[in-house]
C-alpha cells in the first residue's frame, strides 16, 4: 500500500504529448491480381463490420493505390486482424502507425 | 455452366454442378489439402541451430514456406520485423493451415454426400448442393485459396487476361487458367447469393 503525497503538477509536455497509451498499429492489405474486388469488399463488411460504402472505399484504395489501412488498434488487435485476413486469403501485413 | 444462386424459401445457398465439374472441383480442393498436409510447416532451409529446430518442431514454422503457393497463403505479417515476423508465423501458421484444410475438405465431403462417386464412372450425373450461410462462406474461402494456388502456379499477374486468351486451346496453361476464371465466376456467384 501506499500513500498519496501532495505534489505540485506543472508539465511542460503538452496534454497531447502524455499519453501512456501505446502507439497504435495498422493493418494493410496489399492489392494482389487474383482476389476479386466484390470478394475484398465483402471480407471488410463482414470481418470489420464496414458498410457497404466503407468497403468499396478501402477495396478501391488497395486496387488503385496497391494498398490501404483497413484497421487501427493496439498490437494484439492487429495481429488478431492479420491473421482474419489470412484466413480469408488477402495479403495483410502489419506495422506501427506512422 | 451455372454457378451459384440464393434460394429464398430455405435460405440455403444453392448450386447444380455436372458430374465432371464436381469431379473437377473435388480434384482442387483435395490438392489443396493434399499441398496442407505434406509439406509441414518448416522452415524453408535446414536450420544451423538445434535449438531453433526443436522449436520448430514443438511449436510451429518461424519462416517462410519454400512453396510459393504457400508463402502466398502465409504471407509474412510484419515486413521490417524479422524475429516479431517469426513470433507471428508459429503461433498462426497451423492454424491458418488446419482452418483451410478443413474449408478444401467440406466441399470433398458436401459432393461426395450429394452423390459423386469415389470415381466418376457414368455419364449425365447431376450434383446438387445446398449450402447454409456459414458452409457457403467456407466454400468461398476455400475458393479463394484454390485460385490463389493455380494463380502463384501459372504466374497471373494484373491485366494479362489477352495473353491467356491467345495461348492456343489445347495448351495445357490456357486450360489451368480458364479452370481459375471458372472458380472465381464461382465465387462471384457465391458472394453474389450472400449479399443479394
Amino acid at each position: 500500500m501506499s500513500a498519496a503525497s501532495p505534489v505540485e503538477v506543472e508539465p511542460t509536455l503538452s496534454p497531447d504529448e502524455i499519453t501512456f497509451l501505446a502507439k497504435p498499429w495498422v493493418t494493410l492489405v496489399w492489392d494482389d491480381p487474383v482476389n476479386l474486388m466484390s470478394y475484398v469488399s465483402y471480407v471488410f463488411q463482414k470481418y470489420f463490420g464496414y458498410d457497404k460504402a466503407k468497403s468499396e472505399k478501402l477495396m478501391l484504395e488497395v486496387h488503385t493505390d496497391g494498398r490501404s489501412v483497413v484497421s487501427t488498434g493496439t498490437r494484439e488487435e492487429m495481429e488478431r486482424d492479420v491473421q482474419a485476413m489470412h484466413e480469408y486469403g488477402l495479403w495483410a501485413t502489419m506495422e506501427r502507425a506512422t | 455452366m451455372s454457378g451459384f444462386e440464393h434460394h429464398r424459401k430455405s435460405d440455403r445457398v444453392i448450386a447444380t454442378f455436372t458430374g465432371f465439374e464436381a469431379d473437377l472441383l473435388r480434384s482442387l480442393a483435395s490438392q489443396i489439402v493434399e499441398l496442407l498436409r505434406n509439406e509441414r510447416a518448416e522452415p524453408a532451409s535446414p536450420t544451423a541451430d538445434p535449438f531453433e529446430a526443436l522449436m520448430t518442431e514443438f511449436s510451429g514454422a518461424t519462416t517462410i514456406p519454400d512453396d510459393p503457393v504457400l508463402a502466398r497463403l502465409f504471407p509474412t505479417a510484419y515486413v521490417d520485423d524479422e524475429e516479431s515476423a517469426a513470433d507471428f508465423r508459429r503461433v498462426t501458421e497451423g492454424g491458418l493451415r488446419d482452418g483451410k484444410a478443413a474449408a478444401a475438405g467440406h466441399i470433398i465431403d458436401a459432393l461426395e454426400d450429394a452423390g459423386l462417386p469415389p470415381e466418376l464412372d457414368e455419364e449425365g450425373l447431376v450434383i446438387d448442393v445446398e449450402l447454409t450461410r456459414s458452409e457457403a462462406e467456407s466454400w468461398m474461402r476455400a475458393f479463394t485459396d484454390i485460385r490463389l494456388a493455380l494463380a502463384t502456379r501459372l504466374g497471373v499477374e494484373a491485366d494479362d487476361e489477352d495473353y491467356w486468351h491467345a495461348l492456343p486451346e489445347d495448351d495445357p496453361r490456357a486450360q489451368a487458367h480458364d479452370i481459375y476464371e471458372w472458380v472465381g465466376y464461382l465465387q462471384e456467384t457465391v458472394i453474389e447469393a450472400l449479399t443479394g
